[in-house]
């Protein structure tokens, strides 16, 4: 209801709806007029709120129609320095002529190649390799074909190379642009002045490009290698080099160790930057102690971090949820010294023990897949070189490992049913 | 370079404490050679402090921007006089307060205020300058109100939130070391033996200084302890228990293992 008395005051707002006032009571059922009865249900039975379309629009006559013609006339180009007179058509609008100049041509645009006088290039730009006439003709071309110096070198007499020819080019414009600028500072913005043309550089990209561009695929890929190898080992190197640091005088600090890999453009990080996450314990105390001062809280957490570097995030987390369930505050309240050296210990022996955890989940599977006889497994699978060197680091003999594995490249057949009463025996010891 | 450390070959002849050591002549050996060999290896300073707030609600003085009345600090965790240490200390307040930048010349470092909200501050510690010349960053959330929403506000208790830290100096020069070598505020580790120090220097007129400890402070009552016996004791709990829970994951190992084997060797027959 609220809804059909805004619409009528808003309809009564509009003076060209007046007629249409005595609707507002009953406009659901009463089409307006001037639109059919299924178009204005598409509006949802209610008009809109702003009126698009006045039917009143739709009753007027549309603006007549401008009168267009085409003609045949001649026109003349102003790009052109002959007097052509061409012919096109015309688009001639209520009899009226379009003006202005041809419209292509704004696009005749060059270069403004400078020109030197004959004293100027007698005083400064003289040069043994380059005669006059050579130096014109280039300044010729130069401005025939706008600076292209591809075409001006296949264009220009005597053998010369693009670069030669561009470097003649620059330092002639240079000169004359230092000798005609009132003061030295006038020009010295002027991109020629501030990034001379190196000829010597250019000629030395170029080949390297070439060399590239015309690389085999085989080289590519050797070459990707070897990059690969070489970042590996300056990685290595860094982080050998923290630990190196820390023996060094501190007034040496940045200068001295820089790059050395064969992978050029790579510095080892100054001492004091935060730690990759790479590091282990003995690179980070190094770094700490590379500060001149630290939090005790700071030191913790780098040692954690390092710590935790070696381990998923699930494991972190897991390691947090033993700890809260020990009762231990995951940042020590007190944290001297020797409280974060036993934080962190204690931190270290959680993650054996998870791993420890993971391990007997393992040996169990293992188990249970000798009952299923599936002795598919190779040895040289990566679940058996877990077990081999987890067991060399939990101190239990290698050798029993190896015979193990030995004895299952030979065997090929399923365990009788006679196997699994002794296993069950044993199951049940636990 | 102190008497103790035992020359090795790369090691020539050590110039006197003040003459700077030519740097080509600088090997990569154990033993740590620093510039002017002022510097100790091995010998960690570190200052046990404890920073935080004070908040106390004014009640019935209480206005609509200054509802309580605040102290930030920065003192020894056993509320000794750290100006031994630290020159100055600058507390960044929020930028609504006039002159948020405080500098707190003397100890004890502390700066005290009124307001009603809860922000972050800054607090940068400016050591002497034989101390170390880079200074240290804490922060510090402000806390007016109390944890517990429901609890009301008392005029007579205040809020006190402090966190305890140590400042640590890796490689503490000679000269901070005569200075601080008794000195409660500060730990030192055991020295190396035989160990010659230069006579310390004091760093300002100590007549001049005002009483610096913070042990008869008047918010000395509110003061918390923080004694890390307790947090020993947690943690050598919870390592005794892991060390259980890892034994017995190592017997549970070896006994699979067994099976396995015999599995093995029963197989083969």
């Amino acid at each position: 209801m609220d809804a059909k008395d805004i619409l009528g005051l808003h309809k009564n707002s509009f003076p060209s709806s007046l007629e249409k006032k005595s609707r507002p009571p009953k406009e659901s059922h009463r089409k307006p007029d001037g639109i059919s009865r299924e178009v204005y249900a598409l509006t949802g039975g209610m008009p809109p709120l702003m009126p698009s379309i006045h039917s009143s629009q739709l009753k007027k006559k549309p603006l007549p129609p401008e009168k267009v013609t085409w003609q045949w006339l001649p026109f003349t180009n102003s790009a052109r320095k002959d007097d052509l007179h061409l012919y096109h058509w015309v688009r001639v609008v209520n009899g009226v002529l379009p003006t202005g100049d041809y419209s292509f041509a704004k696009y005749n645009k060059s270069v403004d190649i400078i020109k030197y006088t004959e004293e100027e290039y007698e005083k400064y730009l003289t040069d043994p390799m380059w005669t006059k006439d050579e130096t014109n003709e280039l300044f010729d071309l130069c401005e025939r074909f706008d600076l292209r110096f591809v075409v001006i070198a296949d264009r220009f007499p005597s053998s010369r190379t693009v670069e030669e020819l561009k470097d003649r080019y620059y330092s002639v414009l240079r000169a004359i642009l230092l000798a005609r600028a009132a003061s030295s500072g006038d020009v010295a913005t002027h991109p020629v002045i501030k990034d001379p043309y190196n000829v010597s550089q250019e000629m030395e990209r170029k080949r390297a490009l070439s060399m590239v561009l015309s690389q085999t695929r085989q080289q590519e890929k050797r070459d990707e290698e070897v990059l690969i190898e070489a970042k590996r080992i300056a990685e290595l190197r860094m982080a050998s080099k923290v630990t190196e640091q820390s023996q060094l005088v501190v007034a040496s600090n940045a200068d001295a160790e820089v790059t050395e890999g064969a992978v050029p453009g790579e510095t080892i990080p100054p001492s004091n930057v935060q730690l990759t996450p790479f590091t282990d314990n003995a690179s980070t105390l190094a770094s700490l102690r590379m500060l001149r001062v630290y939090l005790r809280t700071y030191a913790l957490d780098q040692m954690v971090q390092a710590s935790n570097s070696s381990a998923g995030v699930r494991t972190i987390k897991r390691v947090e949820q033993t700890l809260q369930d020990l009762g231990v505050n995951l940042k020590p309240r007190v944290p001297t010294k020797a409280v974060c050296a036993e934080h962190l210990e204690l931190r270290k022996e959680i993650l054996t023990w998870l791993n420890l955890q993971k391990q007997v989940q393992y040996k169990e599977a293992e188990g249970s897949s000798f009952r299923d006889g599936s002795y598919s497994e190779p040895p040289g699978t990566p679940k058996d070189r877990t077990f081999t060197l987890d067991s060399i680091n939990f101190g239990v003999s290698s050798e029993r490992v190896v015979k193990k594995d030995q004895k299952r490249k030979a065997h090929g057949t399923p365990p009788t049913a006679a196997h699994k009463r002794p296993r069950k025996q044993k199951a049940s010891d636990f | 370079m102190p008497n103790t450390s035992s020359s090795k070959k790369h090691c020539q002849d050590q110039p006197q404490l003040s003459g700077p050591i030519p740097k080509s002549h600088m090997a990569k050996s154990e033993e740590n050679k620093k510039n002017s060999g002022k510097k100790l290896k091995d010998v960690e300073i570190s200052v046990p402090i404890v920073y935080g707030n004070i908040a106390f609600w004014l009640g019935k003085k209480a206005s609509e921007y200054q509802s309580h009345k605040w102290t930030i600090y920065v003192r020894g965790a056993s509320n000794e006089d750290l100006g031994v240490i630290i020159k100055r200390v600058v507390f960044q307040l929020h930028s609504s307060f006039n002159n948020p930048m405080r500098v707190v010349d003397a100890p004890p470092f502390e700066l005290s205020e009124a307001g009603w909200g809860e922000f972050e501050i800054a607090i940068t510690l400016y050591f002497h300058s034989d101390v170390c010349d880079k200074p240290l960053n804490l922060y510090h959330h402000l806390k007016l109100y109390p944890e517990d929403e429901n609890s009301s506000m008392s005029t007579k208790k205040p809020v006190v939130v402090e966190l305890y830290d140590e400042i640590v100096f890796p490689d503490p020069s000679e000269a901070f070391l005569a200075r601080v070598l008794n000195h409660p505020a500060v730990h030192l580790p055991r020295l190396p033996a035989g160990l010659t120090l230069p006579p310390p220097i004091p760093v300002e007129d100590a007549s001049k200084r005002r009483k610096g400890d913070t042990k008869d402070n008047p918010l000395s009552q509110w003061f918390l302890n923080f004694s890390e016996a307790d947090e020993l004791l947690q943690l050598a709990a919870a390592r005794q228990q892991v060390q259980a829970h890892i034994s017995k994951l190592k017997r549970q190992i070896s006994l699979i293992e067994g099976q396995h084997k015999q599995l093995k060797s029963s197989s083969d027959q």
